[in-house]
C-alpha cells in the first residue's frame, strides 16, 4: 500500500486506502454511469420521435381528408331568366316573382348544353349534376335585380356532391356501378363537361360562410364557429375574472385552516370530473331550474365555465406561488398594504402564468363536446347564430354531427371542420407563448 | 447586619428560592429580582429610545425563538445585532416592523413601543408603523419596474409627494442619498433589475428613505455584496445615521465593529449581551460573546 490514509483501519475496502484504487474504482464506474445516459438519452429520444410520428400521421390523414373541401365544383351554364316561368302572372311583382320555378331554367340550362339526352330517367339523372339549390340562387339573383327578366347570363353555379366528389376524385371509375353514386352515363357527362371548360373546382366560400345543411355542398362551418365563439366569450368573461379572484384569495388572503384546506381538495378533485358530469349538472340547473333555453351559447358557455374554473385557479395559484417572496417582503416592507401589494407588484408579475393556464382552459373548452351534447347543443341548426341565446352548435359537435352522416361527401367536410379546430386551438396556444413571452419579466 | 461570608450568600439565596448559577450572567451587585433585561450582561436601555422592547418573546409554532428579549433602540445611532445563525437576531429585527405578522405561526409577546406606543396594539396600524420603520433586506429585491418606478413607489402609496415636480425632487433626494444618483441619473427608466448587486442594495436604501421613515432595519443588507459594494454601503449607514435610527443584523463582525455605535449579542434566542460597541469588541463581558467575537465558534 503506497498511500494509505492515515488512521485508515484494516476493515477499510481497499479503494478507501488506496488512492489509486480509488481512481480505478471511479473509472469503472464512470463507464457504467455515461452508459445508462446515453440509454436514457435514446428513450427520450424515442419517446419525442413517437409523439411526432403520430402527431404527424394525425396531421397528414386529416389535412389530406379534409384539404379538398377548400375547393369546391362549380358548373358553367348559360342561364335565361325566362319570364314565362317566372312571371307566369305577367305582374312582375315581388310576390309572383317568388312563386317561380327556378329549378326549370338550370334544367333548360342544361338540357341545351346537352341536347342529345332524351327521356324523362336520363334527363333526370342529368338534373342531378347540379345542386339543387342553384335554383335559389337564381332566385336570389332576381330577388336583387328583377330587370335582368327577359336576358341571358352565364353563370357558375354549384355542382352537386357526387359531381364534386368525382372531380376531387373520390368515385373511381374502376367501382362497379351500383356501388358509386354515379351512373356510367352521368361520368360521361361529367368527363365532356370538364373537357369543355364547363366545369372547375373554386374556392369554396359556401364551407366557411353557412350553417350546417343536409346537402353536403350547402353545409359549412360558420355556424359552428359562431356557436363557438359566443360560448367561449361566455366562458372567457365568466371564468377569467372569477377564477383569477379565486386564486387571489385563497392564495394572498384566506389563512390556511381546515376550510381552505377543504375547499383546495376540492378544488383538485373538480379539475379530474369527466366533463360530462358538468353537463349533466348544466340540464338539471341552468335548463331545467332556472328555465334557460336549450342548444344556447349562454347556457354552454355557462356549463364550460364550471368546467374550465378549477383549471384556471390551479393554474392561476401556481402562477401567484411562483413569484418570489422577496417582492412580496419588498412592498409590505415599504408600508403597501395587502391588497396593493398584490395589485402592483404580485399581479403584474402573475399574469403571463394566468393568461397561459387561462388560455389552455380555454382551448380545452373550445375542443369540448360531452357536456355540450348534454344541454342540446347538439341540435340541426341551420341559420347561423346572431346572438348567446339563438340555438347554435360548436365546432367539436358539428364535427361529431357531421362524422355520423353517411354520405360520402360529409366525409371531407368532417375533416375541413377538424382543420378550422385545430387552426383555432394552434392560434389560441400561440397567443398563450405570445403573451407568455411578452408579459414575463424577469426578477 | 453583620458582614457575611461568600458560603452563606450562596446558601441564603438557595434557601429563598433563587436559582442563581455561579456563571457569567449574573455579574455580583445585580438585582436578582427577575425584571426586563435581566437575563442580558451591560446596559438595555439609552435615553430618550426612539423604539423599546421589553421581554419580547417569539415562538414559530412550537418553536421558541426568541426569549424575553428587552433592548432599546437609540436615535441616530446604528445599532448591530450578531450572534451565530440561528440565534434569533433576525427575528428580532423583523418584530421591529411587524414583518413576522406575515408568518402565519409566529406568535409574539411582550412589549415594543416606539414613541411610548405599543407597535403590537390593536389599534397600531401595521401599514403606518412600516411607512415609520423600513426595511432593506439581505438579498437586494428591486420590483422589477423601472428605478424611477422604485423609488417613487413608496412616496406614491403613501401620498407624499402633491404632483409630478414633488416626486420628481423625492426621487432625485433619495437616490443622491443613498448615492446612486450619478451612477442612475441617465437611465432612470431602465429596470431596477439591470443593475449590479450594490447599486440594487443602494437602489432598495433609497427606496425604504424616500418614504423618510424614523428607523431603518437591515437585515444583513451586505451578505450578498462584494467587499467595494460592502464599502460603500457602510460609508451610506454613517451618513444615514444622521437622520435614522439604524438597526443592522450582520454576520461580520469586522461591519459590526466599522458602523455601529451599540452591538448586541443574541445567542439560541437569548440577548446575551448589550453594550457600546467599542466596548463589546475590546473587553466582552459574557463568555459567549468573547467566544464569538474572538471566533471560538460561531
Amino acid at each position: 500500500m503506497s498511500e494509505a490514509i492515515p488512521g485508515a483501519g484494516a476493515r477499510l475496502p481497499e479503494s478507501l486506502r488506496d488512492h489509486r484504487k480509488a481512481a480505478e474504482a471511479v473509472a469503472r464506474s464512470l463507464k457504467s454511469r455515461y452508459r445508462a445516459e446515453t440509454r436514457f438519452r435514446l428513450y427520450g429520444l424515442g419517446a419525442v420521435s413517437l409523439g411526432l410520428v403520430f402527431l404527424a400521421i394525425l396531421f397528414v390523414t386529416i389535412i389530406g381528408q379534409g384539404w379538398s373541401v377548400f375547393r369546391q365544383s362549380y358548373v358553367h351554364l348559360e342561364i335565361f331568366y325566362d319570364p314565362e316561368v317566372l312571371d307566369t302572372d305577367g305582374t312582375r311583382s315581388p310576390e309572383s316573382l317568388a312563386q317561380g320555378d327556378y329549378n326549370a331554367l338550370v334544367k333548360a340550362a342544361l338540357r341545351k348544353l346537352f341536347p342529345d339526352v332524351e327521356g324523362r330517367p336520363d334527363l333526370r339523372q342529368l338534373y342531378g349534376l347540379v345542386s339543387s339549390s342553384a335554383g335559389f340562387d337564381l332566385q336570389k339573383r332576381i330577388a336583387d335585380g328583377p330587370s335582368k327578366l327577359g336576358t341571358s347570363e352565364t353563370l357558375w353555379l354549384l355542382a352537386s356532391d357526387e359531381l364534386d366528389l368525382y372531380y376531387k376524385g373520390r368515385i373511381e371509375r374502376s367501382e362497379s356501378e351500383e356501388s358509386r353514386p354515379l351512373s356510367d352515363q352521368q361520368l360521361a357527362w361529367a368527363d365532356r363537361l370538364r373537357s369543355k371548360g364547363g366545369a372547375e373546382l373554386r374556392f369554396n366560400r359556401v364551407f366557411f360562410t353557412s350553417g350546417d345543411s343536409r346537402e353536403p355542398e350547402l353545409a359549412g362551418v360558420w355556424g359552428a364557429v359562431a356557436g363557438s365563439f359566443f360560448t367561449l366569450l361566455v366562458t372567457l368573461v365568466l371564468s377569467f375574472p372569477i377564477g383569477v379572484a379565486a386564486a387571489i384569495y385563497l392564495e394572498e388572503f384566506a389563512r390556511r385552516n381546515r376550510w381552505t384546506d377543504l375547499i383546495e381538495v376540492n378544488i383538485n378533485n373538480l379539475a379530474a370530473v369527466p366533463s360530462i358530469v358538468f353537463g349533466l349538472l348544466g340540464l338539471a340547473v341552468f335548463i331545467n331550474f332556472f328555465g334557460l333555453p336549450r342548444s344556447a351559447p349562454v347556457v354552454g358557455g355557462l356549463v364550460l365555465t364550471l368546467m374550465t374554473l378549477p383549471t384556471i385557479i390551479i393554474a392561476s395559484r401556481a402562477a401567484l406561488k411562483a413569484v418570489p417572496p422577496s417582492i412580496r417582503e419588498a412592498a409590505l416592507g415599504m408600508g403597501a398594504s395587502q391588497i396593493q401589494m398584490v395589485a402592483h407588484h404580485v399581479l403584474p408579475l402573475a399574469m403571463p402564468g394566468m393568461l397561459t393556464g387561462t388560455i389552455i382552459g380555454m382551448a380545452r373548452a373550445l375542443g369540448e363536446s360531452a357536456p355540450l351534447l348534454m344541454i342540446g347543443m347538439v341540435a340541426f341548426i341551420v341559420d347561423v347564430p346572431k346572438s348567446l341565446l339563438d340555438p347554435a352548435t360548436v365546432l367539436p359537435v358539428q364535427v361529431f354531427i357531421w362524422a355520423d352522416v353517411p354520405e360520402r361527401a360529409f366525409v371531407e367536410r368532417t375533416s375541413g371542420a377538424i382543420i378550422v379546430l385545430l387552426a383555432f386551438l394552434i392560434l389560441m396556444n400561440g397567443l398563450a407563448v405570445i403573451l407568455r413571452n411578452r408579459f414575463e419579466r424577469r426578477w | 447586619m453583620t458582614p457575611v461570608v461568600a458560603e452563606d450568600s450562596s446558601v441564603a439565596s438557595s434557601e429563598a428560592g433563587v436559582n442563581v448559577k455561579p456563571s457569567h450572567r449574573q455579574p455580583a451587585g445585580l438585582d436578582l429580582t427577575p425584571q426586563p433585561g435581566a437575563g442580558t450582561v451591560g446596559t438595555i436601555t439609552v435615553d430618550n429610545p426612539i423604539m423599546s422592547s421589553r421581554d419580547v418573546n417569539v415562538y414559530y409554532g412550537d418553536k421558541h425563538a426568541i426569549k424575553n428579549v428587552s433592548l432599546d433602540i437609540a436615535r441616530n445611532q446604528v445599532i448591530a445585532m450578531i450572534g451565530p445563525s440561528g440565534c434569533g437576531k433576525s427575528t428580532f429585527l423583523r418584530c421591529l416592523n411587524r414583518m413576522n405578522d406575515t408568518i402565519e405561526s409566529a406568535r409574539v409577546t411582550g412589549s415594543i413601543t416606539m414613541d411610548g406606543r405599543d407597535i403590537y396594539d390593536r389599534r397600531q396600524d401595521v401599514v403606518q408603523l412600516r411607512a415609520r420603520v423600513g426595511m432593506v433586506f439581505q438579498k437586494p429585491n428591486p420590483f422589477p419596474k423601472s428605478i424611477y418606478e422604485n423609488v417613487a413607489y413608496g412616496p406614491r402609496i403613501h401620498g407624499l409627494a402633491a404632483d409630478r415636480v414633488e416626486l420628481d425632487e423625492i426621487v432625485q433626494t433619495s437616490l443622491s442619498r443613498a448615492g446612486l444618483w450619478d451612477e442612475v441619473k441617465d437611465r432612470l427608466a431602465n429596470p431596477g433589475t439591470s443593475l449590479s448587486g450594490g447599486q440594487q442594495q443602494r437602489l432598495c436604501i433609497a427606496r425604504t428613505i424616500a418614504i423618510n421613515p424614523e428607523v431603518i432595519l437591515m437585515d444583513e443588507p451586505c451578505s450578498a455584496l462584494d467587499p467595494i459594494a460592502t464599502a460603500r454601503i457602510e460609508d451610506l449607514i454613517d451618513e444615514l445615521r444622521a437622520s435614522y435610527a439604524i438597526c443592522i443584523v450582520t454576520h461580520s463582525m469586522q461591519q459590526a465593529a466599522r458602523v455601529s455605535q451599540r452591538t448586541a449579542y443574541f445567542h439560541l434566542g437569548d440577548l446575551i449581551e448589550v453594550g457600546e460597541t467599542d466596548r463589546i469588541f475590546t473587553n466582552p463581558r459574557h463568555k459567549l460573546t468573547e467566544d464569538y467575537i474572538t471566533g471560538r465558534f460561531g
